[in-house]
């Protein structure tokens, strides 16, 4: 029945966990039976070649793509992932395989409906089978051919008013944890922000004028659940700057196992009895917390706002009501100089529409950055390449002390000649008028 | 890799239509590529880019930066996805014979 025999992938259909391979082949079999009467515009037994190019490459433990791939839409210069098997005659099927990126809801909340259109886009010009969703944040379309781009293309902006995502060396597709539609952590709404600069920033995501990539992620608090702090160059996350607020009735509820600690999170396992000591107080990074038996004390001005009071007692503690956000800078993979995580640049900042403050950090970075970065130099190579004292320059911050987790150890201070009571233009005869040779 | 007959010339090209070898190209090419590329006259402003893009790679072995490109040229970014609607990658460094452009694009 089916198109190659797969030995080594019909392993992986065993197993509670939901088989891709199943899934593959069931997409497989429902092109071949065509209910719909689709007229396929790529081959119809794309999904089975592609097993097949798989278990080839599970045999070999080599990749069977080729290298690369430019291929796009005309006006953009990127949001599509060329990709060309290196075996075309054995898996016509994948000949061409392009890869497109498709700019996905802030949070990633749905309707059936538009879910529906999409599929039904893909069914007919693509392979049928999808990421949902690629690292970045994207609706990932994985398989079609090159005549099919702008087909698709036109289909998506005219019928489903939906853009493609980002690629190359600019502005890639924003992502946001679900912020205030869901979590009462959240301190500013990072769905709305994350909407407001993709739409504000389009030109900078579709047409490559970057010295490389650049990402923005938005976490509404610390807890970083679309892990901005290590996956974009411009993560901002939320914060308070007041006190967090307690509930001592709900505090005691705890106490007395009323409400489950970490709402439940660890009741696969008897932990024993919740002790309000040993896993808040004493856990708690600054020890600025205290429990008398009766009241919990916290000493706002040394919380360092981790999260894990507020993590462990959500019902008894709470954000403080002066919110906004950290901007952290330079996150990247380890390619080419190591890996790095944001930076702080910015211990807060308010977050309200039109969110002018933010745009500013970010516009002064880039007009930094596009200047200075050397080709495929990511912000964070080049804040490490010119140092830190350069982006608070550029962006107009003062340093505090809140920007090192500790301060230098070496001597190599360099200092700007103005600092300096009669600058660095010196005449040596007048030293040797004081010092013999 | 596919060879492609143009005007009397034959060029050898992959699959995203990028000429192999920088020393085929020729002004024959600029004409076959262009209505691919979305082009339909040739103008100054093409030839002026396409110019140089070669003269840099000749001199640097690599494709100069956008920001250099639109430095030199005179041309915004805008202007330059005006004259190559596909972007001065696919468009324009195509056109101007230029190897494809590479990593994590
Ligand atoms: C052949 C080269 C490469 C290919 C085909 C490739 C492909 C990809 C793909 C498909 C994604 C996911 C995109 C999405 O989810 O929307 C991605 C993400 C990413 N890539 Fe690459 N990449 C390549 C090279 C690189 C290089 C050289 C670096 C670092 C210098 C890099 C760093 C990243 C990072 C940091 C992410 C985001 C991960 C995240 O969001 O968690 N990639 N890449
Ligand atoms: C602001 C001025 C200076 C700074 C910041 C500085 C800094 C340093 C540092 C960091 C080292 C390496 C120490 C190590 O290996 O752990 C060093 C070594 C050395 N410095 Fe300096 N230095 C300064 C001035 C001088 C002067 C004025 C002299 C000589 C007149 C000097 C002579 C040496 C010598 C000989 C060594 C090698 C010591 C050894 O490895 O045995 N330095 N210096
Ligand atoms: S990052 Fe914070 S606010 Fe956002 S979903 Fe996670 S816990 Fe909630
Ligand atoms: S948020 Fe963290 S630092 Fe602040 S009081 Fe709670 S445990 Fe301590």
């Amino acid at each position: 029945m089916a198109k190659h025999p797969t030995p080594m992938l019909d392993e992986l259909e065993k197993g509670p966990w939901p088989s891709f391979v199943s899934d593959i082949k069931q997409e497989a079999e429902a092109r071949a039976k065509n209910e719909k009467g689709l007229d396929y515009q790529i081959p119809v037994d794309c999904p089975e070649d592609l097993l097949g190019v798989l278990e080839l490459t599970y045999h070999d433990q080599e990749t069977h793509w080729k290298h690369g791939g430019i291929v796009g839409v005309f006006g953009y210069g990127g949001g599509v992932i060329g990709r060309y098997c290196d075996q075309p005659q054995q898996f016509p099927g994948v000949a061409h395989f392009h890869t497109v990126r498709v700019n996905q809801p802030s949070g990633k909340y749905y309707t059936t409906d538009y879910l529906r259109s999409i599929c039904d886009l893909w069914d007919l010009r693509g392979s049928g089978l999808t990421n949902m969703h690629g690292s970045t944040g994207d609706i990932v379309l994985l398989g079609t051919t090159t005549p099919q781009l702008e087909e698709i293309f036109y289909e998506l902006t005219h019928n489903l008013n939906t853009d493609l995502g980002g690629s190359g060396s600019n502005l890639r597709t924003p992502a946001a944890c679900l912020g205030k539609s869901r979590c009462e952590y959240a301190c500013y709404d990072s769905q709305l922000l994350c909407h407001t600069l993709t739409n504000e920033y389009q030109d900078e995501l579709h047409r490559p004028a970057f010295p490389y990539k650049f990402k923005f992620k938005f976490d509404a608090c610390p807890n970083g659940c679309v892990a901005a702090i290590a996956r974009s160059d411009f993560s901002v996350i939320g914060m308070w700057k007041d006190d967090i607020k307690i509930d001592q009735e709900k505090v005691k509820a705890y106490v007395g196992g009323e409400f489950a600690p970490n709402a439940g999170a660890h009741s696969g396992r008897d932990w024993g009895k919740f002790d309000i000591e040993a896993e808040v107080v004493d856990r708690c990074p600054t020890s600025c917390m205290s429990w008398d038996g009766s009241t919990l004390k916290i000493d706002n001005s040394e919380c360092v706002r981790c999260m894990h009071c507020i993590n462990v007692m959500p019902r008894a503690l709470k954000i403080g009501d002066e919110t906004g956000a950290s901007i952290c800078c330079g996150a990247k993979a380890p390619i080419l100089d190591g890996a790095q995580m944001g930076s702080l640049l910015v211990p807060f900042i308010p977050v309200e529409e039109p969110f002018d403050e933010i745009k500013e950090v970010i516009e002064n970075i880039w007009d930094w950055w596009m200047e200075e970065g050397k080709n495929r130099e990511r912000l964070g190579e080049t804040m490490k390449r010119m140092g830190f004292q350069k982006l608070l320059e550029v962006t107009g911050i003062d340093a505090i002390p809140q920007h090192v987790s500790e301060p230098r150890n070496n001597p190599y201070i360099f200092f700007k000649e103005e600092e300096v009571p009669g600058g660095w233009t010196r005449d040596i005869a007048d030293y040797r008028s004081r010092h013999q040779r | 890799m596919a060879t492609v007959e143009y005007a009397g010339k034959s060029f050898e090209v992959d699959e995203d239509g990028f000429l192999q070898r920088f020393e085929d190209w020729c002004p024959e090419w600029v004409d076959y590529v262009k209505e691919s590329e979305g082009i339909k006259e040739l103008t100054e402003g093409h030839q002026k880019v396409i110019d140089f893009l070669q003269d840099y790679y000749k001199k640097n072995g690599i494709a100069p930066m956008v920001r250099i490109l639109s430095k030199v040229t005179g041309y915004k970014l805008k202007q330059i996805y005006e004259l190559f609607p596909s972007g001065p990658g696919k468009g324009a460094c195509k056109m101007a014979g230029l190897p494809k452009p590479t990593g994590c694009v």
